[in-house]
This record gives structure tokens, C-alpha cells and sequence, in this order.
């Protein structure tokens, strides 16, 4: 069985972000790593491969972005992915969710040999766009159902449950393989590498692909196509101080019930 | 003017609050009409309350197909839809399961996407907030039909009489978009609250809480508000995860945010940066949730807030 986990590398949430001239999101210039959800979803391609310990299963970490992206499936290949595809192109930068999915979709076939593996695991979103859309157009392009948002993931055979907050219900999903399949937060805490599985991931296969050894056109993707633009981008501006006050034997509440009268809230 | 399709949000045919905001935007962009997809029982009643908020049409699609198999049918079902009104764009209320029809669907129409706006011009363009709330971006869909999801509180509804006749759309789904299906669901017990991504005023508890939320929830009962609460609560096991605001849980919008023990990460913030009034009470007066606030208090929420619920009520007499 194949697994291939779509990993992101993005900006640092904890630290300054920002956007290129273009409204792009700068991703060259500042502090970047594997997005913290995404590492939910490595974390449960590897849970999946060790509960069947009896099968032949490889957990191959895919990344699309720049250089420095790099980085995001080295620290998969740390945790215990088996190997690693990086698809690096000039011509992929600024693309949308919708041209992302298109390379994604022609990676992943290519990592598992030109067919479509058993499982493509991802994350609930990106902690940068978060638009939590790419599992869903890539499982349209690769003609796979999708199974997103699982807190619990259940798999016998060729047939997988999970467990999920819905909308509106606490639901149990069932599909059956291949399909896409996206893991939240509260799928388990992802593991840290250890100091083995870092000089081990150092041995690990990692390829880099161009956008031509997908078979992909640079005309196909990045900003200038994208079917979506952004126009312009502000910083929020800064809310102005509030007040604020100590509580003393009740003062407290007093005061917030007549901040509270005086915007009519109560 | 071309038509500007709105997916009705609904449970069991009763319509939401937010159909009513996405087809006030609508008809910024065009001619709203709704799109019903459930029992075809309930699409007149839902019908008699959508055209009072401007809905010419009414396309009633049966879920006899749909129902039970997630997002594929759906965004069949509407890629049908489009493909014979040819809209000048599809509105859809933002959630996780709506966000994965857009996505579909904006693949099968070859049509841009936006996703999480929290308003829509003349012209179509959107402003979305970006980076836990920390920048605000204008875009704009320039391939193909746009498909933009909202975020519930963008727009006050604005009631606007319609004709609202029902029509009958017949769609085929496809066997392969049925092979993923909800085998159980567990209906979530209704608290009475309104729904936390819904409502006008938010009352969350966190770590501050030590687990007790008789306070918090004494509040939001005050105000008529939901009840909501930070990761670490939620990890905690306080309280369920579908309570929680922020980045892996709800955004929530509403109009006013009472923060109470919650120290204000990150993460926090990003779920409800967007709030128009803050207000914190937290002991920690170093807590960055302090940054935010409108108005804040340093002190103990447990003898904070059951003296402001009291304060409350002795005001509504």
C-alpha cells in the first residue's frame, strides 16, 4: 500500500508575516517550517503503516514551493515518512488553490509510479491561506472520493472509517480506498523526530521534480493565471486601546456592565 | 440581470440566518435565486422564507441522491444547475462541508474560488480577512463563474419581497460520487443557545475557567448569546471540540466577544480577531488577549462574571 501525505511549508505563524508586492504571500523572506497541521497528517500516514505492520507500506512526503520548502518534507522524512518528493518551479509561484491541486494531483500520481496510491493523506487547512479547499479539488482530479476533517481514522482492509465533528452531527465516514483523506488536530499529537530518525532521514530518498517532469505547462499555473486575484492586501489596523480595569470587591463588573449598557448590549 | 445562485443553508428544511445574509449580497451581483437541496417536501415552506430577502427563484433539488454520500453529489448537483442557468455567480454560506462542494465545484466549472469572505462589492469583489485576522485582502474571481463562500454576520440581511416560485431541478449524480457515505450520525443536543457561528454576541471560557463553565455559560444566558471556548479548554476535556474558536476550530464574527481566562494565542485570535466590540476578564493582566480588548478587567472570572450576570438581570428587571 501507498500513502502519499501533501505537506505545506509556510510562514511562521509566531512570527512577522507578510505579502510580496504582488499580493502574494511572502514565503522567501521570512521564517517558514512544516505547517503544524500538516504534521497531524504525517503523523497519521505513520500511525496508519505501523497498525499494519504485517503490509508493505510506503509513506512518501510530497511538498510543492520554493528552495526553502525543502525543509517541510525533511522534518517529515525526520518523523519516519519513507521518502520524499519536493516539486520546485519558478514558474509555480503566486498559483491558487486551483492550480496547486493540478500539480498536486500530477505529483502524486507520479510518486506512486503514474497511478493513484491507496491513500493521499492531508492536513484540515494551511496555517497561511487556510482555505482547507486542496483536499477536496484534488480528490475532483484524481476522480477519488474524499474523506476530510477526521479526528479518528479507522482502516481494515480496503475500507476506512472515520470519526468527525460535522456541521451539525458527530458523524461516522466511510469509504473505501483509494481516496483522499484530511486529519484534524485532534487526530493525536504529532511525534517529534527523534535523534535516529534524524540522521536516519538524512539516508532517505528525496527527489525534486520541475514542473516539466510532471508534464505540467508553466503556462498552466502561478500568478498570472490564477482564476483568482487578489487585488490588494492591508494590514488590519491596530484596535485602539481599550480600557482597562482592576476588579476590587466588584468593581469589576460594575464597570463592564456599564461599558456593556453604553454599546447597548444589555 | 443574470441570476446569482444561493445555496440555502438549512436543517431539515428550516432555513438559517446566514441565507438570509448571502442573498442580501446576491443581489449586489444580480438576480438572487436560491437553491433548495433537501426533501422536496420542505422547498415551498423554505421558499415562502427566502423571497421575502429577494429570491426571484426557487430551484428545489431532491437529496434523495444526495443525502448521506458528503460533498461529491452536491457539487454535481450544482455543476447541473449552473451549467443551465449559466449565474453570474454561486454564493455558498462558508463551512467545512460547503467549502469542499466550492472546491469541487470550482474545479468541474473550471471557475475561480474565493472562500471566507466576509463581504461582497458591486463588481464582485470580496474582502476576505487573512493571517488570523491580521491583514485584510480584496480579490477578485477572474476565470469563469465565481464561487464564493461566506462567513456567517457579513452582511445584516436586508428584506427585500420576491416571487419566490419553485422550480423543480432534476439532477443524475454519478455512482462515483457515492462511494464515500456518513454510515452514523449523532445529531449534536440542541442548548437552547443560538449557534456559535451565528450569533451576535460570543461568551468563551478557557484555561481561566479550571473547568467550571457555570459562569461563563450564567453570561451568555444573560445576553443571549453562545457559549465558545480556546483550545486549551477544549483539550482540557472541559468541553467539546465543537465548541471551539479559533484557528483549528469556529470563526466566529459576531458582535461582541467576551473573552474569559483565555490568554489570547495566536491561534485564539486568528478564530476571533474579526469581532467587532472584545471584551476580556482574565487574572493575568500580561495576557495578550489584553492587546485586543475594548474593554478589559483584571480579576477572577469566577467572581466577575456571576456578579455581572447579576448586574444584568437586575437591569432587565
Amino acid at each position: 500500500m501507498n500513502i502519499v501525505v501533501c505537506v505545506k511549508y509556510v510562514p511562521d505563524a509566531t512570527g512577522d508575516r507578510s505579502f510580496e508586492a504582488d499580493n502574494t504571500v511572502d514565503r522567501v523572506g521570512v521564517d517558514g517550517l512544516l505547517s503544524e497541521l500538516d504534521e497531524y497528517a504525517v503523523e497519521q500516514a505513520l500511525q496508519l503503516k505501523e497498525k499494519r505492520s504485517d503490509e508493505e507500506i510506503t509513506v512518501t512526503a510530497l511538498t510543492i514551493g520554493p528552495e526553502k520548502a525543502v525543509d517541510a518534507v525533511r522534518k517529515a522524512l525526520q518523523m519516519g515518512a519513507d521518502k520524499a518528493v519536493h516539486v520546485q518551479d519558478e514558474a509555480i509561484a503566486g498559483s491558487d488553490a486551483i492550480a496547486t491541486s493540478l500539480v498536486l494531483a500530477e505529483a502524486v500520481k507520479k510518486a506512486n509510479g503514474g497511478a493513484v496510491p491507496e491513500v493521499v493523506m492531508c492536513g484540515l487547512a494551511s496555517t497561511d491561506a487556510s482555505m482547507s479547499v486542496v483536499p477536496a479539488m484534488l480528490a475532483e482530479r484524481l476522480g477519488l472520493p474524499q474523506v476530510t476533517q477526521a479526528s479518528v481514522v479507522e482502516t481494515q482492509g480496503d475500507q476506512v472509517r472515520i470519526k468527525r465533528d460535522g456541521d451539525t452531527a458527530t458523524e461516522v465516514i466511510g469509504g473505501t480506498m483509494p481516496l483522499v483523506l484530511s486529519v484534524t488536530d485532534q487526530s493525536g499529537e504529532a511525534r517529534y523526530p527523534s535523534f535516529k530518525g534524524i540522521m536516519a532521514a538524512k539516508k532517505k530518498p528525496l527527489e525534486t521534480w520541475s514542473l516539466a517532469d510532471l508534464g505540467v505547462e508553466p503556462a498552466q499555473v502561478g500568478l498570472s493565471v490564477a482564476w483568482s486575484q487578489v487585488e490588494d492586501t492591508a494590514p488590519r489596523p491596530p484596535r485602539t486601546a481599550g480600557e482597562i480595569v482592576k476588579d476590587e470587591d466588584g468593581s469589576g463588573a460594575v464597570a463592564l456592565a456599564g461599558f456593556l449598557a453604553s454599546k447597548k448590549f444589555i | 440581470m443574470s441570476e446569482v445562485l444561493v445555496l440555502i443553508d438549512h436543517v431539515g428544511g428550516e432555513v438559517k440566518k446566514p441565507t438570509y445574509e448571502l442573498l442580501t449580497l446576491a443581489a449586489r451581483l444580480g438576480t438572487p435565486s436560491a437553491v433548495f437541496i433537501g426533501d422536496p417536501g420542505q422547498a415551498a415552506g423554505a421558499a415562502e422564507k427566502v423571497k421575502a430577502y429577494g429570491a426571484e427563484k426557487v430551484y428545489a433539488i431532491d437529496d434523495a441522491q444526495i443525502k448521506g454520500y458528503l460533498v461529491a453529489p452536491k457539487a454535481e448537483a450544482l455543476q447541473q444547475l449552473a451549467a443551465q442557468v449559466a449565474p453570474a455567480a454561486v454564493l455558498l454560506p462558508s463551512s467545512a462541508e460547503n467549502k469542499e462542494v466550492a472546491g469541487r465545484l470550482a474545479i468541474k466549472l473550471e471557475s475561480g474560488l474565493i472562500t471566507d469572505a466576509v463581504d461582497i462589492a458591486d463588481g464582485g469583489v470580496t474582502t476576505q480577512s487573512v493571517f488570523a485576522g491580521g491583514f485584510t485582502a480584496t480579490a477578485k474571481v477572474t476565470k469563469g463563474t465565481p464561487i464564493i463562500t461566506v462567513k456567517p454576520n457579513s452582511a445584516a440581511p436586508v428584506e427585500s419581497a420576491a416571487a419566490g416560485s419553485v422550480e423543480q431541478f432534476a439532477v443524475t449524480i454519478s455512482d462515483a460520487a457515492k462511494t464515500a457515505q456518513i454510515v452514523a450520525a449523532q445529531p449534536r443536543k440542541a442548548s437552547g443557545r443560538p449557534e456559535l457561528t451565528e450569533a451576535a454576541i460570543v461568551v468563551s471560557g478557557g484555561r481561566g475557567t479550571g473547568g467550571d463553565f457555570t459562569a461563563v455559560e450564567g453570561l451568555a444566558d444573560a445576553l443571549g448569546a453562545a457559549v465558545g471556548a480556546s483550545r486549551a479548554a477544549v483539550d482540557s476535556g472541559w468541553i467539546p471540540h465543537t465548541f471551539q474558536v479559533g484557528q483549528t476550530g469556529k470563526t466566529v464574527s459576531p458582535q461582541l466577544y467576551v473573552a474569559n481566562g483565555i490568554s489570547g494565542a495566536i491561534q485564539h485570535r486568528a478564530g476571533m480577531q474579526t469581532s467587532k466590540t472584545i471584551v476580556a476578564v482574565n487574572k493575568d493582566e500580561e495576557a495578550p488577549m489584553f492587546e485586543l480588548v475594548d474593554f478589559g478587567v483584571v480579576g477572577d472570572l469566577h467572581t466577575v462574571l456571576p456578579a455581572l450576570t447579576e448586574e444584568i438581570n437586575k437591569r432587565k428587571g
